[in-house]
């Protein structure tokens, strides 16, 4: 058994690479775009620059020839300054191009996953419907396929889909019923939707808690056709690809949580240093001390949750419980983390120019958003044996 | 001009076009980072390097990113140079990792104390022992920030310098610079090989791939001391050093600012603090 603290020395330059852009790039221009509620596709160019959309992939398509950890890494880096441009990391790899490099045929792979890879185009994944969310199963959005065209007939809307209404959006993953069963139960597939096919209407933007720099969309399919060619997998197969996909995506959600934690400390070590009341800094009193010494417990915890989880998934080895552990725990200690930040930061961190106000609003999602905390409880719980 | 004496042997004065790819070296400094406080041993007034982080000098991304530019434009291949302690090799991978081709890495224990004369006399015999077209260099280093490197090290090797580059554009056999001057730039021209110094508005330099960071470790760093150079000891480092830091203070802690308050006659005010101190 080898057990290591450290990273390998490559990890650990991307990390610090990663580090230093959100710190140069992300940081000083971020805050604006956020009041704004505008994307910032000027960060994100430089992030595709980068190549971090192409990180966990290989070579062969554009990709960076990393793994899903160095991603995990880079978000969690990210997130320690944003959670908008984190997510949209986030959701354009790991919903927008994984389920195509996972489930694609090779022309597929080679139609999207090089301007996917690149940054110069995002991807999202349309799971969640009004009537619909964690109960994915439920979906009512359908697609029948006519047999004149060959052609797919989707109709049905999705809710709030990240990534699905930017000016360099291709394509949209939707989910949706192909069939029935014998027992009636719906035979779900998964089709990729590009971007301005006619009868596919993105909506306007939502007006969020938090994420503000993310973009997040209402979808609506009108008799929208796409070539049958367009099926991501096998037919009916779309439950369990999106099963695995939102597996996956709860190690990076979890890294992205760990990453708000982890900044809600920075930021508040600094503030208690500076701050001064009583005729000295408040971080001279245990009490803020103690504060900030829990905050940091909790995102080192919750590292090496996201970190012991991303090493199964990364060694093939069963990951879904410690995918799940590790979300939950993240999510909802990015959550506390905020609230203290905001607490250490007194008036100021109400107010929306300070880095802790972006940091709270942007916690709550996460126990939300990539499966609710219950689902988390749920399978963590079915995972243990306990049914019912 | 004076051909220098390469030891591979090219004549760089009559280098074809094309028949080569261009050699471009890069000579790059690691430093503290300016972010860290910095502090002097007290035992020899050299500073203390164990107490801070080592990065890449600033200026010298710059010159990275423009050799690596330099190299896509004209297919040529980069080197990069660095004088400095063993942990000089993280900078070293950053330079590679950016996506330079090769490494050449300069250590000695006599090295240490070496001023910008000792500093450039190695340098010197380094890029007479790898041959090159074009030797690319940051303007300032900012830890000791001389400025002198680039000078003497073009005057050892009897190139032209073209220092303080704000933009580069060969085609081979010549080289042109914007000099960035303070009423404006001037135009210079010179025959190859020569010498670039850079400064900070020539580009921007880009972050490493996690695709270069895994190429780096593949990249060749050759590692070469005194002995390799054929230096003496006593021309370098602190015995060979032209400058001693005799005492030093600490730079006291800054004057609180003045404060204006607009009361309508806010503007009045500033124009006559800066005219006050002749910034304006
Ligand atoms: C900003 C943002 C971005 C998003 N991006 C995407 C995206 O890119 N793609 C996508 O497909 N979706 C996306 N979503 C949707 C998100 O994944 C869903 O909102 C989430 O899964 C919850 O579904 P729901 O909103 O329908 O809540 P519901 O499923 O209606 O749940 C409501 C509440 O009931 C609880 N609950 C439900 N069932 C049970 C049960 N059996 N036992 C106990 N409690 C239960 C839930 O935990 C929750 O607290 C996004 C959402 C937001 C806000
Ligand atoms: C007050 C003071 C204190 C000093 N303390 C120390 C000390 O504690 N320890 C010590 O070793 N030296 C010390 N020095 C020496 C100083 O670090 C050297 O003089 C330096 O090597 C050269 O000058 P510079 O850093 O000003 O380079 P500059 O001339 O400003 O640098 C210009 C460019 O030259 C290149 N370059 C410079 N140095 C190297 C290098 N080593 N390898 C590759 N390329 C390079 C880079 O491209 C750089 O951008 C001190 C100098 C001063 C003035």
């Amino acid at each position: 058994m080898t057990l290591d603290h450290r990273l390998d020395a490559e990890y650990e330059e991307l990390r610090r690479t990663v580090e230093q852009f959100a710190h140069d790039v992300v940081a000083p221009k971020i805050g604006e775009y956020y009041e704004q509620d505008e994307f910032p596709y000027e960060i994100v160019r430089e992030m595709g620059r980068m190549g971090l959309f192409g990180l966990p992939f290989p070579e062969e398509y554009g990709g960076m020839g990393g793994d899903y950890f160095a991603l995990c890494l880079a978000l969690e880096e990210l997130a320690r300054v944003d959670s908008s441009v984190a997510i949209t990391l986030e959701a354009g790899v790991s919903l927008g191009a994984m389920p195509i490099y996972r489930f694609g045929t090779d022309e597929q792979k080679r139609t999207w996953l090089p301007k996917l890879c690149s940054g110069e185009m995002l991807g999202a994944f349309g799971l969640t419907e009004p009537e619909c969310g964690s109960d994915a199963g439920g979906t009512r959005t359908t697609a029948r396929l006519d047999p004149e065209t060959d052609e797919w007939v989707i109709n049905g809307t999705k809710c709030f889909i990240t990534n699905s209404g930017t000016d360099i959006t291709g394509l949209v993953t939707v989910t949706a019923v192909t069939g029935r069963k014998p027992d009636g139960r719906p035979l779900i597939s998964s089709i990729i939707v590009p971007s301005g096919t006619p009868g596919f209407t993105v909506a306007k933007k939502y007006s969020k808690v938090g994420w503000n720099a993310s973009d997040t969309r209402e979808l609506s399919f009108d008799d929208c056709r796409v070539p049958a060619a367009n099926l991501l997998g096998e037919p009916g197969r779309g439950y369990a690809q999106f099963l695995r996909i939102l597996d996956e995506g709860r190690i990076a959600i979890s890294a992205l949580a760990t990453g708000l934690a982890q900044g809600c400390v920075d930021e508040s070590v600094t503030y208690a240093r500076t701050r001064e009341a009583f005729g000295r800094p408040i971080g001279d009193n245990q009490a803020i001390q103690f504060k900030i010494a829990d905050m940091e417990m909790r995102a080192h915890t919750a590292r090496l949750a996201w970190r012991d989880a991303a090493s199964r998934l990364l060694h093939e080895e069963p990951f879904k419980k410690e995918a799940a552990l590790a979300k939950l725990y993240s999510s909802e200690i990015a959550v506390t983390n905020a609230r203290e930040a905001t607490q250490i930061h007194g008036g100021y961190g109400f107010m929306n120019e300070y880095p802790v106000a972006r940091m709270w609003r942007d916690s709550k999602i996460l126990e939300i958003g990539e499966g609710t905390s219950e689902v988390q409880r749920m399978l963590i719980a079915r995972e243990l044996g306990l049914t019912g | 001009m004076v051909v220098p004496a390469c030891r591979d042997g090219r004549a760089h004065s009559v280098r074809e076009v094309g028949l080569f790819p261009m050699k471009i070296v890069v000579c790059v400094k690691q430093v503290p980072d300016t972010e860290s406080e910095k502090a002097l041993r007290p035992e020899d007034l050299t500073l203390d390097r164990e107490a801070v982080d080592a990065v890449m000098n600033e200026m010298d991304e710059f010159a990275v990113e423009e050799a690596l530019q330099l190299a896509e434009r004209t297919g040529g291949e980069v080197t990069v140079l660095l004088m400095g302690p063993e942990q000089g090799a993280d900078t070293i991978r950053k330079a590679l990792s950016m996506g330079a081709d090769r490494a050449l890495h300069v250590v000695d224990d006599a090295l240490r104390g070496s001023d910008a004369v000792a500093t450039s006399a190695v340098l010197a015999a380094a890029l007479r022992e790898v041959g090159f077209d074009l030797v690319l260099l940051g303007c300032e280093a900012s830890d000791a920030r001389t400025s002198l490197v680039p000078a003497m090290l073009a005057e050892r090797l009897g190139l032209p310098q073209l220092t303080f580059a704000q933009k580069v554009e060969t085609d081979g056999t010549e080289i042109t610079v914007e000099r960035l001057t303070d009423y404006g730039h001037d135009v210079v021209t010179a025959r190859l090989p020569a010498l670039v110094s850079v400064v900070e508005k020539i580009n921007e330099p880009r972050y490493p791939t996690f695709k270069g960071i895994m190429a780096a470790k593949k990249k060749p760093v050759r590692t070469l001391d005194l002995s390799d150079l054929e230096l003496d000891a006593t021309e370098v480092g602190a015995a060979g050093a032209w400058s001693a830091v005799d005492d030093f203070t600490v730079r006291p802690p800054r004057a609180a600012g003045e404060l204006v308050k607009d009361e309508g006659e806010g503007g009045r005010q500033l124009v006559a603090f800066l005219a006050g101190r002749k910034l304006v």
